[in-house]
């Protein structure tokens, strides 16, 4: 365990621990959008911004890429700190106007409107990353990937091309704060759009109803160390738990 | 050749080539730098080589192929010693007479020889000529004597005895001792105290170490480092040697821009005859200090220039900045420590090991020590490559060095430190050019980049200009950098476009601090300094271009127009020969009507009128 101050208290966290999560952990309202606790940290989206003092030296940094320490002095909500948030803040809404997760945080923290016009092929997406790293990290499909640079940097599968390793879980979905992904199931098929995937659907064999992926079930299958068998997956969650 | 089993051995190798080479009565370098190659300098040593061999003369010539000798403005560039005859803008058929004149009868060529712009006095010796009186060429020097493609000529003229006197003479610690005392700053541009960042390294935990060069040169106009590994590649690979024996690394990496073939070429070919000569690989001079070094090609992102994004590339990530409480110095490539330094930073160690710390210190100002080479570029008389003395004027470098502007225009401003540098006003030109002042003025010393500008460059522009190339560099990680520099991108285009609101300005600012604030590395947080920087000394041109829909230095497209003086205009033609859409209307012989609804406002009239009829608001 360490010793860390935060806004003038003593707080106690454990070393290597980034100081968003020892942030929230103790109650801290830190604006964040890029970061998951699940997820290794990233830094991209700069609203978890903080100023750190070590020694004689204070930075602004993100939190969330920041590990904890003994002695830091952290400080959530100066002026300089809520000016660069309410910034990104802007500028995030002029990526992705009509997310309702965005403009609840921005709602929270002050920002109603955007200065910033940006109506250009964003498409929403913020490039947060965290469909990347929630594909490579949790799932361990790695199917997508960042392409170019600059403005024209982007969140796709290698080459644009759709991703045949995509086992279509719908993580990436679950996990986008922008709300730019969608996914859409009919009884034949699963499609993510923005990744240009389409996948057939396995039929529950009780109930007749489209419940999995097919790629998903073999991934499953050949996935973990202890897979489980084929039977169980052979029925949808509702029919397996009628039994 | 046999390999170098000892320090004796070195310096024994040493004495006999540096008698051989005085010798040499007569001397010929040619400058064959990327810059001369472009003129086609290779076949002025072809047309040497065939007009030596015709007189029979080409045993009692020594004609030597060397790196770039630094003023590009004046080349394809040749030397004759003795006398250090410079001869500029040289063409092969001038060769015949260069030989006859010259190498034969001891003349000059006169009109070969640098004629001042202004005045017109023209100049035999090299160090003569106000472009190179000015400088104190410590590490450049070399590159006009030596070919870098022979180790010989490097050790003729004293290369690799400060290697021989540290592993003679010397412990690790005592060599990082004596940088630490030298005060040299990193030349990359953040200016770092690089005898502390090699205690870093030294003192770090760990067997595994390396020494790494970033030649990563990215700025646009900028070639310190293209010229020092195209021109004298042994002198950074010496640098980098000893700085692998002070710190224990056992393997270094010369991470070198992808866009620089002929900088490759020579850097392999010294790599491999250093190791020929037992001055790389195991056992160096026979010592138990071993070390090898390798190449490394990027992959023309201009953003792996910064250490954290270039340790990514060399571990063969994508070179995207990492978390910058993370010191590369302790924990760098497959963190182990690593002590990554410029090009430029490494070609001062054998200087600073051979002559000592303190005349090294006694160069420039207390807190900036040493040279510091520029590439001078834009208006000015004279450019190319210089190096001065740290805290050397603004002044100095451009009126006296680079001769003052071009065309009798007047200065307006200087951005230093390459894309993200700040431009600076005339008020500051008696500036000594120095890591801290330039900072404290909102530019930066970066790489060494220094673009001269003159009246006819318009601010909003410029800036315009910079933060195009810098969206496109920004690796798009952070929002604040890849976004904000966009955003303000966007404005400026409005603004040049005639499309600016006042309280845009506002918006501008703010961008700026943000990317400044925000940004994860050195790329983001100085993006901004073209932007602030014209704001804060050029305000009245934006005012311009917002409230009057103006731009006073009639660059904006949008804001301009041409237009022509009847009385001045005298009907030659010219002018309706040239315009690419017939937007000068009428017979010949007497002054055209200008259509402005067809011209495209290109300036190629205004340019070529002989008469200056034609005039833009």
């Amino acid at each position: 365990m360490i010793n860390l101050t935060i806004d003038g208290k003593n707080y106690k966290g454990e070393k290597g621990e980034n100081l968003l999560q020892v942030g929230l952990n103790n109650g801290f309202d830190i604006p964040h959008l890029c970061y998951h606790e699940n997820l290794s940290p990233y830094g991209g989206c700069r609203l978890c911004l903080i100023e750190v003092t070590r020694g004689e030296r204070t930075t602004l940094t993100t939190s969330c890429t920041y590990p904890g320490e003994e002695g830091l002095q952290v400080k959530t909500s100066t002026p300089q700190v809520l000016k660069a948030r309410r910034l990104m803040m802007e500028i995030i809404l002029a990526l992705a106007p009509s997310s309702s997760h965005i403009q609840s945080l921005a709602g929270k923290m002050g920002v109603e409107r955007t200065p910033f016009n940006y109506q250009k092929e964003g498409e929403g997406c913020i490039k947060c990353g965290l469909c990347v790293r929630a594909c490579e990290e949790l799932v361990g499909a790695g199917v997508l990937t960042f392409s170019h640079k600059g403005p024209q940097r982007k969140v796709e599968p290698p080459f644009g091309e759709e991703p045949k390793n995509c086992i279509g879980c719908g993580t990436c979905v679950y996990v986008c704060p922008a709300g730019c992904l969608t996914m859409e199931d009919t009884p034949q098929e699963r499609k993510i759009d923005r990744w240009k995937r389409r996948m057939e659907m396995k039929t529950c064999q009780k109930c007749h109803q489209p419940y999995m992926p097919t790629p998903q079930i073999e991934y499953i299958l050949k996935g973990p160390p202890d897979p489980p068998p084929e039977k169980w997956l052979s029925c949808c969650p509702i029919c397996r738990r009628k039994g | 050749m046999k390999r170098l089993t000892s320090i004796t051995d070195l310096e024994k190798l040493q004495k006999d080539l540096a008698l051989r080479r005085k010798g040499e009565n007569l001397l010929v370098t040619l400058c064959q730098g990327t810059g001369c190659k472009a003129y086609e300098s290779h076949k002025i040593y072809e047309a040497f080589e065939k007009e030596l061999n015709a007189r029979n003369l080409r045993e009692k010539v020594s004609l030597r192929s060397t790196g770039c000798h630094g003023f590009c403005e004046q080349g394809p560039l040749a030397v004759i010693f003795p006398g250090e005859i410079c001869y500029c803008r040289v063409k092969a058929e001038d060769i015949p007479e260069i030989v006859e004149k010259t190498l034969i009868k001891g003349e000059t060529v006169e009109r070969l020889l640098f004629q001042d712009p202004e005045g017109g006095k023209r100049y035999a010796r090299e160090e003569d000529i106000p472009f190179y009186r000015h400088q104190e060429r410590l590490l450049l020097g070399q590159n006009r004597l030596l070919d870098p493609r022979s180790i010989k000529d490097y050790i003729a003229l004293g290369g690799y005895q400060a290697l021989g006197k540290v592993l003679a003479e010397m412990t690790p610690s005592e060599v990082v001792e004596e940088v630490k005392k030298s005060n040299l700053r990193g030349r990359g541009g953040a200016g770092f105290p690089t005898g502390i960042k090699w205690e870093t390294t030294s003192q770090a935990p760990g067997e595994e170490k390396y020494v790494v060069v970033n030649a990563d040169e990215g700025d646009p106009g900028a070639y310190m480092d293209r010229s020092l590994l195209e021109g004298n590649p042994h002198l950074v690979l010496e640098g980098l040697i000893i700085g692998a024996y002070a710190m224990g690394a056992k393997k270094g990496f010369i991470f070198l821009r992808q866009e620089y073939p002929l900088a490759l070429e020579n850097l392999r070919l010294a790599l491999k005859e250093a190791r020929d000569y037992g001055l790389l690989g195991e056992n160096i001079l026979g010592t138990s200090f071993s070390f090898e070094a390798v190449t490394k090609r990027g992959a023309g992102a201009f953003v792996t220039g910064e250490s954290s994004a270039l340790v990514a590339a060399i571990e063969g990530r994508v070179g995207e900045p990492g978390p910058k409480h993370i010191n590369t110095a302790l924990q760098g490539i497959g963190g182990k420590p690593t002590a990554l330094n410029n090009v430029e930073t490494w070609a001062n160690i054998p200087r600073i090991l051979e002559r000592g710390a303190s005349w090294y210190a006694s160069l420039g100002n207390r807190e900036n020590t040493g040279t510091k080479i520029f590439s001078l570029v834009g208006k000015v008389n004279n450019t190319g490559l210089i190096e001065v003395p740290l805290g050397t004027t603004l002044k100095t470098i451009i009126f006296d060095i680079g001769g003052g502007i071009k065309g009798g225009k007047k200065f307006k401003a200087v951005q230093t430190g390459g894309p993200s540098g700040g431009c600076l006003p005339e008020k500051y030109l008696d500036l000594p050019v120095d890591f801290d002042r330039l900072r404290e003025l909102g530019s930066m010393m970066g790489s060494g980049g220094m673009i001269v500008m003159d009246e006819d460059s318009c601010m909003v522009d410029v800036a315009r200009y910079f933060m195009q190339f810098l969206k496109e560099e920004s690796c798009g990680k952070c929002i604040s950098c890849r976004e904000g520099i966009n955003m303000m991108y966007d404005i400026l285009e409005g603004i040049a476009l005639g499309k600016g609101r006042e309280e845009e300005l506002e918006l501008l600012e703010e961008l700026a601090w943000a990317t400044h604030k925000a940004s994860l590395c050195g790329l983001g947080k100085t993006a901004a300094n073209p932007v602030t920087s014209t704001l804060k000394y050029f305000r009245q041109e934006y005012l311009a271009h917002l409230k009057e829909k103006r731009c006073p230095a009639g660059v904006c497209k949008a804001l301009i127009s041409y237009t022509l003086d009847q009385e001045k205009c005298n009907g030659c033609g010219r002018c309706q020969k040239l315009c690419p859409v017939k937007a000068l209307e009428g017979e010949r012989g007497s002054p055209p009507h200008l259509n402005h609804p067809l011209c495209i406002k290109c300036g190629i009239c205004f340019e070529a009128c002989p008469f200056k009829a034609i005039y833009v608001q």
